[in-house]
């Protein structure tokens, strides 16, 4: 691709770009995310571009980004028509192109059937799924070849960047600020605020940076940005840049996520060929340019200090925050870092104009927000809503309520430092302030949802688990204050609880909250003050009754054999590492409880569900 | 200049200063544990935090690298702050039981060990208040010592557990060291520390021994300085 | 190859790395991260080299090596077993899983096997909460992960000869 010389030229190449989308033309695209590929997307893929080729057929064939539905997957839509196939198989391909891609025949087995009516449904909007999102920030992971700068060009990406560039720094601000764009990795900071102080800080080099580090467990929203259309943040920050006055930036990438490494370089490399990174951008005299920086698996890079630190070459630590990054961030210098999802939003607000963009969502919380439904939950996958839209519908109308008929118990959002919302306050608007204001946050956008099965002092303890191996190490409150709590919370779950503990874990909570150096320890009591706060009653069956009503906690249940229901086929007796489960040929089986250690390979081999937990 | 108060007291401070050295020349009493003149402010114990308000929000904060502005009110004695003292005392001493300088603390501050903290029996007197790393890192410039891994695994040593390469021997970590976690024996001749036996270089006038070769060899290479000409004691220079 | 060719191989090697990052000290991670991907591990007279190369103190370079999960300084399996115990994936089993991989390799998390062919590691989430639970094995992601399954994709490996 040639070097694009201005803004004019850029219309122009979009427009041509655009012509070769000939929307009568049949494209066949198929979801190449990292979930699908863990389904067996790209042999997907491979066969059906094999079979089009074969019987030269005029058909695109487009390896796309993440499209959302990821219980689904592998997900294959067919345009013009808009015929959604979820769970494609390779035995699948030969029908697909033969039948709904020659013909135009709709394969009913392959087109989602909703639970509720049975009905097949054909188009993806109108897929309960996905009916209600509202996807302004995902919307083109479907259409585009994330590897292919023209596809992006061809929908009009980069027209914001061109916009931009005319516009003055100072009003591009502005109308960031006006559309009330707050932060979308878990601090919610008015994004407009952050860069205005930035553009006004003294010091020099300034740097931006896109947070990709997404460590929160259970939250992938991120990656399947970085992957599926990694130029939207690009553009973003080409803008953010400009706005605030720095020339070089960073995409700071976990290293759990090697596609989104992978197609983050590549449009980065293309955007560079383009002449929209580099020098004089769009012969606009604006050089600005974007190094990745890949993280080395510490949850805590996701914060400001410690990514700063990682960057730099050293270890992930922490640094008091008394003086902002917008004055002393990255090597001292003003830096604006704002979450990638954040950095996407930017070129919608540009292209529509902040009046559009504050239309959307609540008073205090603008524009969508794309979450992941994952855990006990019947549709897993990426959602993007408009904010202020009620868990409720989130969870049952897109997520299609709790599978196997269980009961719903709690939602967890906003990762290791957020809270458990229950049932009783499920028609909570999604909104910063209304989820801070129960004991939870909104955090990166993880909603990790929770059935009568789990036991939510379970839960508090994995969150501890988790960010005592997480923290950097560097202050006593986290460093020493979580590991405490997590080891009275070992007792409680081994049945070794004391009376007194939930008072002590209360006020060790408000001293870690109070005395941690960052956000890490300052926020890891919460899982612990929330499920406290709405679920104190399993604490106290743990606690003076010895009991895990959930029947998770190892050390308070017990497995036995229902013998009505035990089939006698020996099966239990195999997989049991312990030989605590035997039983005679053709006679009901037992378990020893007292050898028993409850690993569960007997309840996952049994087909009668004739193993009972107590 | 700049107006604050602490603990009610009016106080007219240098813009700039921390709130701990703003307190400690009027006389105002804040405990620290990983504070040293001599070294840049850590914020690494969390003993020193203060309560601060600005306006209508109160927040807590390390008094060590808290710089003061105009209006600024500090308690540093707040349910909040004792609270925060208090636990990061009870963790220390549960981390390190050996550690006699924490008790006097607790002692002093009458806080109680906490009975459902387990002591731990690994971590010797280390409270990873890091004086003996930035010591060597920016005082000695050797970096022989540091801080590996992270979390509760957080270690103070030369890298590896093996003798370090670089390590000249000069004590100043053990020096100073709260809590004399660090071991330095230094017998007739020779003086060990972290793994490393060091040979002592006498005096040329006296005759005593009195700094390892390894850290006069170090000496002359930063300044140039000829060993020969460093060769005498501190009495006798 | 005699251990100074071989040493001289591997200074080479480094040389490469470490001029793709153009010496840059700050790039002191990708560094370590691309050495990992040729050792399979960080061997501890590679550290050294880059501490000679690169004029950083070898102090620095172990406290980045051991902060940072990424990597290992023991020499790692040939199958690479990793685990996601992120929340989604334990909300749906992971912790049993664990234990299943546990007794089937008989190593714990951050061990490998005596016969050097497999590492167990942990994961605090890969990003594929739809398959939950999910277990990387050798960079291919495996979905809903049962305790058989593990038997059906690590059994034959154990058994085998490689």
């Amino acid at each position: 691709m040639k070097k694009i010389a201005n803004a004019a030229a850029l219309r122009q190449l979009q427009q041509e770009l655009k012509k070769k989308w000939d929307p009568k033309k049949p494209v066949v695209t198929i979801c190449a995310g990292t979930g699908c590929r863990g389904y067996g997307c790209v042999s997907v893929k491979e066969a059906l571009a094999a079979e089009i080729t074969k019987q030269k057929l005029a058909v695109d064939v487009r390896a796309t980004g993440c499209f959302g539905f990821c219980e689904k997957g592998p997900l294959v839509i067919i345009q013009p028509q808009n015929i959604f196939y979820q769970q494609v198989k390779i035995k699948d391909v030969d029908d697909i192109v033969n039948k709904t891609v020659v013909k135009g025949e709709v394969i009913e087995k392959l087109l989602y059937r909703d639970p509720g009516t049975g009905k097949r449904i054909q188009k993806e909007a109108d897929v309960p799924f996905y009916k209600k999102q509202m996807r302004l920030v995902f919307g083109s992971n479907g259409m585009i070849d994330p590897t292919r700068i023209e596809d992006y060009l061809a929908i009009g990406g980069y027209s914001a960047l061109g916009k931009a560039l005319a516009m003055t720094p100072e009003k591009i601000i502005k109308e960031v600020k006006d559309a009330g764009l707050r932060g979308r990795g878990g601090g919610g900071f008015p994004t407009g605020d952050k860069w205005e102080s930035c553009r006004e800080a003294h010091g020099s080099p300034k740097y931006v940076i896109g947070n990709g580090d997404e460590g929160d467990p259970g939250a992938y929203m991120d990656r399947s940005l970085m992957e599926g259309n990694p130029h939207s943040v690009i553009e973003g920050m080409i803008i953010g840049a400009y706005a605030i006055g720095a020339n070089q930036g960073f995409i700071y990438v976990r290293n759990e996520y090697p596609l989104a490494v992978m197609h983050l370089t590549m449009a980065i490399e293309n955007a560079r060929n383009a002449g929209l990174l580099g020098k004089n951008i769009l012969g606009s005299g604006f050089n600005f340019d974007i190094s990745i920086s890949k993280g080395g698996g510490a949850f805590v890079c996701g914060e400001s200090s410690a990514l700063f630190a990682s960057i730099e070459g050293k270890a992930g630590e922490a640094r008091a925050k008394y003086i902002h990054a917008v004055e002393k961030g990255l090597w001292d210098k003003p830096t604006v870092l704002n979450n990638v999802e954040t950095w996407a939003n930017v070129p919608l607000i540009i292209n529509k104009g902040a009046k559009w963009y504050s239309g959307i969502g609540t008073a205090k919380s603008k524009g969508t927000k794309v979450f992941s439904l994952v855990g006990k939950i019947n549709n897993t996958g990426l959602v993007e809503v408009p904010m202020g839209m009620p868990l409720r519908e989130i969870i049952y109308d897109m997520g299609g309520g709790i599978p196997k008929g269980r009961k719903f118990k709690a939602v967890q959002t906003g990762g290791p430092s957020g809270g458990c919302i229950p049932e009783s306050l499920l028609d909570l608007p999604v909104d910063f302030d209304k989820l801070a204001e129960v004991g939870s946050m909104m955090g990166s956008g993880g909603m990790i949802v929770m059935d009568d099965r789990s036991c939510m002092v379970d839960v508090a303890k994995y969150f501890l688990a988790f960010l005592q191996d997480e923290s950097c190490g560097k202050c006593v409150p986290c460093r020493e204050g979580v590991r405490r709590m997590r080891d009275i919370f070992e007792d409680i779950c081994a049945g070794k609880g004391k009376e007194g503990d939930v008072d002590l874990l209360e006020s060790m909570a408000q001293a870690i909250k109070d005395g941690s150096l960052c956000a890490l320890g300052g926020s890891a009591p919460n899982p612990v003050l929330s499920t406290i706060r709405y679920f104190r009653d399993e604490y106290e069956a743990h606690i003076k009754e010895k009991r895990c009503p959930a029947g998770v906690c190892k050390a308070l249940i017990t497995y036995s054999i229902d013998a009505k229901a035990c089939n006698a086929c020996g099966l239990c007796a195999m997989v049991c590492p312990t030989g605590s489960a035997h039983g005679e040929k053709k006679k009901p089986h037992v378990i020893d409880k007292k050898t028993c250690t409850r690993c569960g390979a007997c309840i996952e081999s049994c087909k009668f569900d004739a193993i009972k937990v107590k | 200049m700049v107006n604050i108060s602490i603990d009610g007291k009016k106080i007219e401070a240098p813009a700039g200063a921390t709130i701990l050295q703003v307190a400690r020349e009027h006389g105002i009493q804040i405990p620290t544990l990983c504070s040293h003149e001599a070294l840049e402010q850590s914020g690494a114990c969390r003993f020193c935090s203060v309560e601060i308000k600005k306006g209508r929000r109160t927040k807590i904060v390390a008094s060590c690298l808290y710089q003061v502005e105009n209006g600024l009110e500090v308690d540093t004695k707040s349910e909040r702050v004792l609270n925060v003292r208090r636990l990061v005392l009870q963790l220390l001493m549960a981390r390190n039981p050996k550690a006699d300088v924490l008790k006097e603390m607790a002692r002093e501050m009458g806080v109680e060990p906490q009975a459902r903290f387990v002591p731990d029996k690994d971590k010797g007197k280390c409270i990873l208040c890091r004086l003996c790393v930035r010591t060597c890192v920016n005082i000695v410039g050797a970096s022989a010592i540091g801080l590996s891994y992270r979390g509760s695994h957080k270690t103070v040593g030369p890298p590896f557990g093996e003798d370090s390469p670089t390590c000249i021997g000069c004590g100043a970590c053990a020096y100073v060291c709260p809590t004399g976690h660090i071991e330095m024996k230094t017998t007739h001749d020779t003086r060990t520390i972290w793994g490393r036996t060091f040979k002592m270089t006498p005096c040329k006038t006296c005759g005593r021994y009195f700094a390892p070769e390894d850290q006069l060899k170090f000496i002359s290479e930063t300044t140039g300085v000829p060993v020969d000409d460093l060769s005498t004691c501190t009495s006798c220079r | 190859m005699n251990s100074s060719t071989a040493k001289n191989v591997d200074r080479k090697k480094l040389r490469e790395i470490i001029d793709r990052y153009h010496g840059d000290r700050s790039s002191l991670l990708a560094i370590l991260q691309d050495l990992q991907q040729v050792h399979n591990y960080l061997p501890l007279e590679m550290l050294k080299m880059i501490s000679g190369e690169m004029d950083i103190p070898l102090m620095r370079i172990y406290e980045v090596a051991t902060f940072y999960n990424a990597f290992s300084l023991k020499p790692r399996g040939k199958h690479i077993v990793k685990l996601c115990v992120g929340t989604a994936c334990h909300v749906r089993g992971a912790a049993g899983i664990l234990d299943k991989l546990e007794r089937t390799l008989e190593i714990k998390p951050g061990e490998t096997s005596n016969d050097q062919k497999f590492t167990l590691e942990t994961v605090n989430c890969v990003g594929a909460c739809a398959l939950g639970p999910v277990m990387v094995m050798d960079g291919e992601y495996h979905g809903q992960v049962t305790m058989s399954k593990v038997d059906k994709v690590v059994g034959p490996l154990k058994k085998g000869a490689r």
